[in-house]
């Protein structure tokens, strides 16, 4: 593929890299991308490889922008809220460079679309923001044989890496369960709602995050592969630690491709209490019955404020630190996405009661309205 | 004999940025320690890196050992 007059004046500052060159320019121009979570991290790294000239780009998040996620998700307006972030994604990066492909995927990842949409791509990116996601996005990665660019933050530290890249003799890279061998409980560690993050750091551990995944395209400098990179927003320090490929972390991983489908992720580490995902229909049904309580679990100031039924609120991260009694026959939950209520869900159970979770959360619940 | 013990993220907010352990042969034996002086660290799976390396398995370790608790994290 020849560079046009256009992609040489564009991309003209990056060409002039002795290191780079023309060459490097086409290799971008010709690299298709899966971009899996469009929020802290997503943004800036789609906005870098956007403007970077990745020639096709896929853009994974079925979550619509909310006022809270503007200090960091950069690609989105004020004037977006409630519209889905794919899709917004990608019109903000044609009208950065309309030159390339970008499509959007509004969907959630799951075991039953994640082998199909990866497959298409040469490079995975992985800016999401739940321990299910990450390990179905390794694990599919291992099975597909396809470089996955991990990066993950808290509070005011990131950690970036390159997984899964062949050498030379096609023996692949340390993976993310050679690190953390075994997905936690969502609930073991917060996220960004409950523990909450700074700003800018998505920023730079999304960028670092595009920087090794044009590297790697360009086949230019070394990578983080079989290392860790953990950069502290607060002290400016950074550490390198060295990853060790093993034997081991073969056996976590689903040997093929039916098994990665058969393979549950949201809960695969709890299991003795169990609650029951119901609809909106359902939910308001249930809600009327005798002896039930209803539980918000986000966490203070999120929007939006139901007012249209009677419930408490107990955040999530108050929920963490104390069990709360009580003694309703039915508990219902519900948060943002349907995603934190799932851990709320099975902390509650407790054999004796019966817990329901709102499938999909008050987002799913405002767009039915 | 006294072990340094750096830690990063959550665990850092239980056992504090760098701590003091009595001195330990082995990272069995230290996560052992750690576990008895803080119980909270019983629940949480994280990754222990000595010289700049995530250990695979049992490591030996000794007072010039570079010791770091990683837990993983997932926000995005």
């Amino acid at each position: 593929m020849k560079l046009n007059s256009n992609d040489k004046e564009r991309y003209s500052r990056q060409i002039g890299l002795k290191q780079f060159g023309e060459l490097a320019q086409q290799k971008l121009l010709q690299a298709k991308v899966l971009v899996i979570g469009a929020g802290g991290l997503g943004c800036p790294a789609l906005q870098y490889l956007a403007a970077a000239g990745i020639g096709n780009i896929g853009i994974v998040d079925d979550d619509t922008i909310s006022l809270s996620n503007l200090h960091r998700q950069i690609l989105y307006t004020t004037n977006d809220f409630d519209l889905p972030k794919a899709t917004i994604a990608a019109g903000a990066l044609l009208m950065l460079n309309p030159t390339i492909t970008v499509n959007a995927f509004p969907v959630r990842l799951d075991t039953s679309n994640a082998l199909e949409l990866i497959r298409n791509y040469d490079i995975i990116i992985d800016g999401t923001d739940n321990f299910s996601s990450r390990y179905l996005i390794n694990d599919a990665c291992v099975l597909l044989k396809k470089p996955l660019i991990y990066g993950s933050v808290y509070q005011f530290e990131g950690q970036v890496a390159v997984f899964n890249v062949v050498n030379e003799n096609n023996i692949p890279s340390a993976n993310y369960r050679d690190l953390f061998p075994q997905q936690p409980n969502n609930e073991e560690v917060p996220n960004c709602s409950e523990a909450g993050v700074i700003g800018v750091l998505p920023g730079i551990i999304g960028t670092m995050m595009a920087n090794e995944c044009i590297k790697l395209i360009a086949g230019i400098g070394s990578l983080l592969t079989n290392k860790l990179l953990i950069y502290n927003a607060l002290s400016n320090q950074t550490y390198e630690m060295d990853i060790t490929p093993k034997e081991e972390t073969t056996l976590l991983i689903p040997p093929n491709e039916a098994a990665f489908k058969a393979m549950q992720y949201s809960f695969s580490c709890e299991a003795e209490h169990s609650f029951e995902d119901v609809g909106i229909k359902d939910f308001l049904k249930l809600m009327q019955e005798e002896d039930t309580i209803v539980i918000d679990v986000r966490e203070e100031g999120e929007k939006p404020v139901i007012t249209s039924f009677e419930h408490i609120n107990i955040p999530m991260s108050v929920l963490k630190r104390q069990k709360p009694e009580i003694n309703q026959k039915n508990i219902l939950v519900f948060c943002h996405a349907g995603i934190r209520s799932v851990d709320a869900a099975q902390y509650l159970s407790n054999g004796k009661n019966k817990v329901y979770n709102l499938k999909g959360g008050i987002i799913r619940w405002m767009s039915s309205l | 004999m006294q072990l340094k013990v750096q830690a990063f993220g959550l665990l850092a907010e239980i056992v504090g940025n760098n701590i003091i352990v009595d001195k330990q042969t082995d990272t069995d034996s230290l996560k052992k320690q750690l576990a008895v002086q803080f119980p909270s660290l019983v629940d949480i799976k994280y990754a222990i890196a000595v010289d700049k390396k995530i250990i695979a398995g049992n490591t030996l370790i000794n007072e010039a050992s570079i010791i770091a608790l990683l837990p993983p994290f997932s926000g995005g």
